[in-house]
């Protein structure tokens, strides 16, 4: 199984763009992330926040 | 709105608890013994059984899977319900993970003794047991999603935002580290070979620490911190933060395990780079635990659950500062393959695991029982006995790692190795050792105590299986309000947040794994390397089953103290045929990269039967069975055969040979052996371990080498 993911790996033209992609989705994520956690509403997270205790 | 009847299944939790107690002790207690017997060998008992090299990962295994896992599985069954307003998803299927788990600890404790290993650290079940693990953990994954999809609160908290990403997790490790090919019921080799292997199972390994000893744990952290302290946590926006940063970069850390081996050097930097950034969620998430409790330290001085709770919190901030600090390549330079990282671990598993675990169960037992602690005063003796345990453990185990670091890497000013005996820079640690026995066993009683408390507890109270409960249906369609944002939607969406999880801790794995295997550059081949022959091979599988690797590394790092000490250090090219790799982790005992040719075939003899007699002061276990025990040579053809399937380039038809092959060089080294009148058969254990012994590291040290 593992020379079948080898071997296909080696034939797909232009793989090299794989890894700059994975890195693009991980910073855009977590700008994504940090927008959310600077915008977000207050009362939203309270309530948020009190689940455990309801 | 109209208010549903329905009632949390409180006994599914309670068996758990139970399940994460008793296995504790007896975890806890394999500990105390192998730790003794570093100081006191006689405690090995000279049988295979109790020795060493099988009962340390029966040891941690018991810790990882059995005490940690049963606690989450706890935590997660009681929280859950209540973090989502209804009952499990099914009670078959919680029974199911119960009893299924429970199988699988008896089916480890007993093949792990036995010497039925894969080999790899945290990892070492075999096949059918590793099968078993993955059918208990889709139950559990399809009962968590269950509950989820049936819940009565349409958000869903922090915690179970963890939940998730264990589940998710955890599967895709175990199953990608498990690739194995059997030979027989109780026997495989690792899929991966050498440098692959060892990056799939540092992978694996470091990630078990992140996704099942840590991201769990924080779940509980997040619900039963509040819970105890009765009030929310600090900072929910910072807990949003925490999960993702905390799940996307902790996948790519794994590398840090193998600083200045045979892995690429690129790899190596990828682990260093993103251990140093996960002391930003790591630390994020331990002081959101601690500052939950601002303003209400009163609190922590007369709850035993907050108590725990609090040393567990700091204790999880220690293990994430040192660890990243342990992935510098100077740190680690130092501390790598010394008590260091035990002390390390310890710090983690005994604080941050152990203590959480306590303070769940000082919370949980008197709720299920309703009625109240029976005493507070043995909780704080237990809360004492505890920390200093992990004093008395941590602090020798640090003195021990860098005293024997120094001693290793120490030079005379003629530029000679110091101490060129390996075993003077052990002995040199044997108090220390006593020391950290004697804190094993403080944080044992400590349990104990726990024990009889907890007994008493629930003797007094009435055990509640079914506790009421009622909350509003969710109904129709959520109108979302018009600042909506875009995480609040997936607030909502735990099928898609399974996915979101999966990206995000599939994309580090894929990205360190693929281009090992992928680019051929990153593993040259040695032409001069050769696969073993089939008595090495039976050698190496008596190796694993022995458990060396415990403390036996095969792995020189190129430091000037190391190739002086053994000899050239290690090539990735030269461990293409090694399924599964053995490059160990700790040294106990002295590197065996290059063992091959060193001493003559009657040290190995004297030195397995005895080893204080040819290293006197030794702490390894005598293995006097190797001498009476026989390899079955009626599996060898079996054997061969699965290494050609996975690549091992044995000429086709070599396995109708590989019997008669195996006699004969079994016969030289019996001849040998016999000159100094050493009587052993072809088919001794020992023979076969010999003729792996004097294979290892030759390869590359003989004259026709290109």
């Amino acid at each position: 199984m593992l020379k079948f993911i080898k071997h296909h790996m080696e034939s797909i033209t232009g793989i090299g763009i794989y890894p700059t992609i994975s890195f693009a989705i991980f910073f855009v994520f977590f700008a994504g992330v940090l927008v959310y956690y600077f915008r977000s509403d207050k009362k939203h997270i309270q309530k948020l926040k009190n689940i455990p205790l309801d | 709105m109209e208010l549903e009847k329905f009632a949390y299944d409180n006994k599914i939790v309670r068996n758990f608890l139970y399940a994460t107690t008793i296995f504790g002790l007896v975890g806890m207690l394999v500990g105390v013994l192998i730790a003794s017997q570093l100081v006191w060998p006689s405690l090995n008992f000279g049988i295979e059984w109790t020795s060493f090299g099988r009962l340390r990962p029966l040891h941690t295994n018991a810790i990882i899977f059995a005490f940690v896992g049963n606690g989450l599985f706890a935590g997660v069954y009681y929280s859950l319900q209540r973090l989502l307003k209804t009952r499990m998803f099914s009670d078959l299927l919680s029974n199911i993970n119960f009893w299924g788990w429970q199988l699988i600890i008896v089916a480890a404790a007993i093949t792990l003794p036995l010497g039925l290993t894969t080999g790899k650290e945290y990892a070492e079940l075999e096949w059918p047991i590793d099968i078993a693990i993955a059918l208990i953990w889709v139950v559990f994954g399809i009962n968590l999603i269950g509950t989820i999809l049936k819940r009565r609160e349409r958000h869903l908290y922090v915690a179970v935002w963890f939940f998730i990403a264990t589940f998710v997790t955890v599967a895709m490790l175990h199953i990608v580290n498990s690739f194995e090919m059997p030979v027989s019921l109780f026997k495989s080799y690792s899929w991966y070979a050498g440098v692959q292997d060892a990056l799939v199972q540092w992978w694996y390994g470091h990630n078990a620490v992140a996704f099942f000893l840590t991201t769990p744990y924080l779940g509980l952290m997040y619900y039963f911190i509040p819970k105890a302290a009765n009030r929310p946590v600090y900072s929910y926006r910072l807990s949003i933060i925490h999960f993702w940063a905390l799940i996307f970069i902790y996948i790519w850390a794994g590398p840090h395990h193998l600083l200045y081996t045979s892995l690429p050097g690129w790899a190596q930097s990828l682990g260093v780079v993103f251990s140093i950034m996960l002391i930003a969620p790591s630390w994020g998430g331990m002081l959101n635990g601690l500052l939950t409790l601002r303003g209400a330290w009163d609190k922590v001085r007369d709850d035993a659950t907050l108590k725990f709770m609090v040393v567990a919190v700091t204790c999880y901030g220690m293990a994430t500062f040192e660890g990243p600090m342990m992935s510098l390549k100077n740190v680690n330079a130092i501390s790598h393959f010394t008590d260091w990282t035990i002390a390390h671990v310890h710090v983690g598993g005994l604080g941050w695991n152990g203590f959480l675990t306590f303070g769940m169960l000082y919370f949980l037992i008197p709720k299920l029982f309703q009625t109240k602690l029976f005493s507070k005063k043995l909780a704080n003796v237990h809360f004492w006995l505890g920390t200093l345990g992990i004093v008395f453990y941590a602090l020798p185990m640090y003195w021990a790692g860098v005293t024997q670091s120094s001693m290793w890497k120490e030079f005379t000013a003629e530029g000679i190795l110091k101490y060129p005996n390996f075993l003077e820079t052990v002995t040199q640690l044997k108090p220390l050792y006593a020391l950290r026995s004697f804190g094993g066993l403080l944080y044992l009683s400590g349990a104990v105590v726990m024990v009889v408390n907890l007994v008493k507890t629930a003797k007094a109270g009435i055990f509640l299986p079914n506790e009421e409960a009622e909350a509003p249906a969710l109904v129709g369609k959520y109108t979302p309000h018009s600042k909506d944002h875009w995480h609040r939607w997936i607030e909502r969406r735990p099928i898609q947040m399974v996915v979101f999880s999966l990206i995000a801790v599939g994309i580090g794995g894929a990205l360190e794994i693929i281009p090992t295997f992928l680019v051929k550059s990153n593993i040259p081949t040695i032409a001069s390397v050769k696969p073993y022959t089939p008595l090495e091979l039976e050698g190496r599988d008596i190796y694993i089953k022995e458990g060396c690797y415990n403390c036996h590394s095969q792995m020189i790092r190129p430091f000037r103290s190391e190739t002086k000490r053994y000899g050239e250090y290690s090539k990735a090219g030269e461990f293409v045929y090694d399924h599964p790799f053995q490059w160990g982790s700790k040294r106990t005992g002295p590197d065996l990269a290059r063992i091959g040719g060193k001493y003559p075939h009657s040290w190995h003899y004297r030195h397995m039967l005895e080893p204080s007699e040819t290293s006197e002061g030794s702490i390894m276990p005598e293995y006097p069975w190797l001498f009476e025990k026989t390899i079955d040579t009626s599996m060898t053809r079996a054997k061969i055969k699965a290494m050609q399937a996975l690549g091992v380039p044995y000429e086709s038809g070599f396995e109708n040979e590989a019997t008669d092959h195996l006699m004969e060089q079994a016969k030289g080294i019996v001849e040998e052996l016999k000159k100094e009148n050493l009587p052993t058969t072809e088919q001794a254990e020992i023979v076969a371990l010999i003729a792996y012994l004097q294979r290892m590291g030759t390869d590359i040290k003989t004259n026709n080498t290109k």
